[in-house]
C-alpha cells in the first residue's frame, strides 16, 4: 500500500492517542461519522483544508499524517529489514508498518541505529585492539613484573633458613619490581582511562584530530600568528575528548600559525593565481620550504587537496583526506605510495601521476618531499618527515589519456585488486578473496 | 650432579628466583636471555628441561619452540612455557606446536616445581 495512502491510518492512530472519539472529532470537524470511518480507513483520500482541520483537531503538523515526516522512518526501516534479510513481500509492506504502529517503528529504527551505532563502535576498538602494540605490551610488563614479585616473595615467606646474602638479594630484587609494577601499572591505568574517552566517541586519538580539524574546514583565523590563543581554541572543541587528542591538536595548531606567519594567505593566492597548484613553484616565488607550500596549499584548499604527513617509521601523522584518494585509518598503506619514496632522497620532491585502485578508478598528480627534522648529530642517520601533496588531475586531463603513464597503487594491500604488485605484503579481500 | 635445566627468559628477576629454586631442589640451572640464540645455545647444552618464556627479544618462545620441536634429536624434549599472553589461541597453538606445558604469569613457585618435577618424571 503506497505511503500517501495511509494518511487515514495515521489519523485513526493519532485519534485513539489522544482519546478522541471518532464521533466527536467527526462532529468537530463538520462531517459526518461515517465519512470519517471511511478516511481512517483509507478509503477515502484527504487533502486540503480537511487535512488541515483534522491535524489541526489533533494537534499535530499535517505533514505528519502525511508522507513527509516518515521518510527518515521508512529508509531506517528498510534499512533494518535488509538487514536481518527480511523477504521481499513482508519488506514492501514498511510503509503500513510505519503508519498503523508509529511507536513500534520508531523503536525498531531507534534499535537498528543503536546497533549500527555500536557496531561502527566495535569495529574501531577492535581495530585499536589488534594494532595497538602499546596495550599489549603494558599488560605484558604488569604480568611479567608481578610474576617476579611473587615468585620471590614466596622465596622469602617460605624459607626460613635463607642466608642473609641471599635474603638481600631478594628484597633488593622486591623493591625494584615494586616500583616497576607501580609504574607500569599506573601507565596502563593512564592508557586504558585515555580509551575510555576514546570508546565513547568511538573515535582514535587521530580520528578526534581529524574531527576537530574538518569541523572547523581546517581553517582557524582566530588563531594568532604566534599561536598564543591555541589553548582559547582547544576550548571549544568538542570533538577532542582525550588528553591525547589535544596534546596533538595542539601541535596541529602551533604549526598551522606558523606556516600561516611564514606564507600568508594572500600571498598564497597570489603565488596560487601563477602557478596553479604546483607547489614547487610556489614554493621558489615565495622563498618557503616545499612541504610548507604543500600544507599551505592544502589546508586552503579546504576539499580540493589532499595531504598526508609521514614520520620515518611510515607511519601516517597527518591525513587530509580527499575523495577518490581512499587513506586507510589503520594499519600500513601502500608501500608505493610517493611520500615513503621521499624518504629515501631527503630533499628532493618526488612528483609522480598515481591512479588510485579501489572503487572505481582516481587520478592525482602526487607531490612529495621529506625534509630532515630535529637536532643533528655526528655519524647519525637524522629523523625524517615526508610530506604528500595529493592533486587531483583535471577532467580533461583525464579525457585525454592521462592515466597512461600513471603509477597503479592502492589504499594498503587488504583491499588493493592490483594483482601481481611488487609491493604486495598480504593477499588482497577483494581480488583473492581473503 | 641433578638434572639439567634450561632456562630462557629475560626478565633478570625472574631468572633468579626460578634459578635459586631449582636450585635448592639440586637441579643444575643454566640460563639464557636471548630469543635469537636460544635455539643454538639448546643445542649446545642439551638440557633435560627447557623452560621458555614467550616474549622474548629476538625470536618470540612460540617460533623457539616450534624450531626444536622440527628437529627429531629435540622432538621428545619436555618444555615448560611461561607466558603473560593467556589467551586461549596462544595456549592451543603451543598445544599445536607441541609444548609439554603452559603457565600463564603470574605464577606460583609451587606450581613451577611441580611442573618441572612431572616433566622430568614423564621423560624417563
Amino acid at each position: 500500500m503506497a505511503r500517501e495512502a495511509l494518511a487515514g491510518t495515521r489519523i485513526r492512530e493519532r485519534r485513539i492517542m489522544t482519546g478522541f472519539k471518532q464521533a466527536d472529532l467527526a462532529r468537530s470537524l463538520g462531517i459526518s461519522a461515517s465519512y470519517l470511518n471511511l478516511i481512517e480507513h483509507n478509503r477515502r483520500r484527504i487533502g486540503g483544508k480537511l487535512l488541515l482541520d483534522i491535524a489541526s483537531a489533533l494537534g499535530v503538523d499535517p505533514s505528519v499524517l502525511t508522507e513527509g515526516a516518515e521518510a527518515a522512518l521508512i529508509a531506517t526501516l528498510r534499512e533494518a529489514a535488509a538487514s536481518a534479510g527480511m523477504s521481499t513481500p513482508e519488506a514492501e509492506r514498511v510503509d503500513e508498518f510505519a503508519g498503523r504502529f508509529p511507536g513500534w517503528a520508531e523503536a525498531l529504527a531507534a534499535t537498528h541505529r543503536r546497533i549500527a551505532q555500536l557496531e561502527r563502535t566495535v569495529e574501531t576498538l577492535s581495530d585499536r585492539l589488534a594494532y595497538d602494540p602499546n596495550l599489549a605490551a603494558s599488560v605484558h610488563e604488569v604480568l611479567s613484573t608481578a610474576a617476579s614479585i611473587r615468585a620471590t616473595a614466596s622465596i622469602l615467606a617460605e624459607d626460613p633458613d635463607l642466608s642473609l646474602e641471599w635474603r638481600g638479594r631478594f628484597h633488593a630484587n622486591l623493591d625494584t619490581d615494586s616500583q616497576r609494577l607501580a609504574d607500569s601499572s599506573k601507565a596502563l591505568v593512564g592508557f586504558l582511562d585515555a580509551e575510555t574517552g576514546e570508546a565513547a566517541s568511538g573515535l582514535s586519538t587521530q580520528e578526534e584530530v581529524e574531527a576537530f580539524l574538518t569541523a572547523n574546514t581546517y581553517r582557524f583565523d582566530s588563531l594568532d600568528a604566534d599561536a598564543s590563543n591555541v589553548a582559547d581554541v582547544l576550548a571549544d572543541a568538542p570533538e577532542l575528548t582525550t588528553d591525547a587528542a589535544r596534546r596533538v591538536a595542539r601541535t596541529v595548531l602551533r604549526r598551522i600559525a606558523a606556516d600561516r606567519s611564514a606564507l600568508s594567505d594572500a600571498a598564497l593566492r597570489a603565488a596560487a593565481a601563477e602557478h596553479g597548484q604546483d607547489p614547487i613553484a610556489i614554493a621558489n616565488t615565495c622563498g618557503v620550504p616545499v612541504s610548507l607550500a604543500m600544507r599551505r596549499l592544502a589546508l586552503l584548499t579546504q576539499d580540493s587537496l589532499g595531504l598526508v604527513i609521514a614520520d620515518r617509521s611510515g607511519s601516517l601523522i597527518f591525513r587530509k583526506a580527499i575523495t577518490g584518494f581512499s587513506i586507510p585509518r589503520h594499519g600500513a598503506t601502500c608501500p608505493l605510495w610517493p611520500v615513503f619514496e621521499a624518504q629515501a632522497r631527503p630533499g628532493a620532491v618526488v612528483c609522480t601521476r598515481v591512479e588510485m585502485l579501489g572503487r572505481g578508478t582516481a587520478l592525482f598528480d602526487c607531490y612529495a618531499i621529506a625534509d630532515v627534522v630535529g637536532p643533528s648529530a655526528a655519524n647519525v642517520a637524522p629523523l625524517t618527515e615526508a610530506t604528500m601533496l595529493i592533486v587531483p588531475v583535471s577532467a580533461d586531463e583525464r579525457s585525454s589519456g592521462a592515466s597512461a603513464s600513471a603509477l597503479p597503487l592502492g589504499p594498503s594491500c587488504r583491499i588493493c585488486p592490483r594483482a601481481r604488485c611488487p609491493g604486495r605484503r598480504e593477499p588482497s579481500i577483494l581480488s583473492e578473496g581473503f | 650432579m641433578g638434572k639439567h635445566v634450561l632456562l630462557v627468559e629475560d626478565e633478570t628477576n625472574i631468572i633468579e628466583a626460578i634459578r635459586f629454586l631449582l636450585s635448592r631442589e639440586g637441579w643444575q640451572v643454566d640460563t639464557h636471555s636471548d630469543g635469537a640464540t636460544a635455539v643454538g645455545a639448546v643445542r649446545d647444552t642439551r638440557p633435560d628441561l627447557l623452560v621458555l618464556d614467550y616474549m622474548l627479544p629476538g625470536k618470540n618462545g612460540m617460533d623457539i619452540l616450534k624450531e626444536l620441536r622440527a628437529d627429531p634429536d629435540f622432538a621428545k624434549m619436555p618444555i615448560l612455557m611461561l607466558t603473560a599472553r593467556g589467551q586461549s589461541r596462544d595456549r592451543d597453538e603451543a598445544e599445536r606446536a607441541g609444548v609439554s606445558r603452559f603457565m600463564t604469569k603470574p605464577f606460583s613457585n609451587t606450581e613451577v616445581l611441580t611442573a618441572v618435577r612431572d616433566l622430568v618424571q614423564l621423560a624417563r
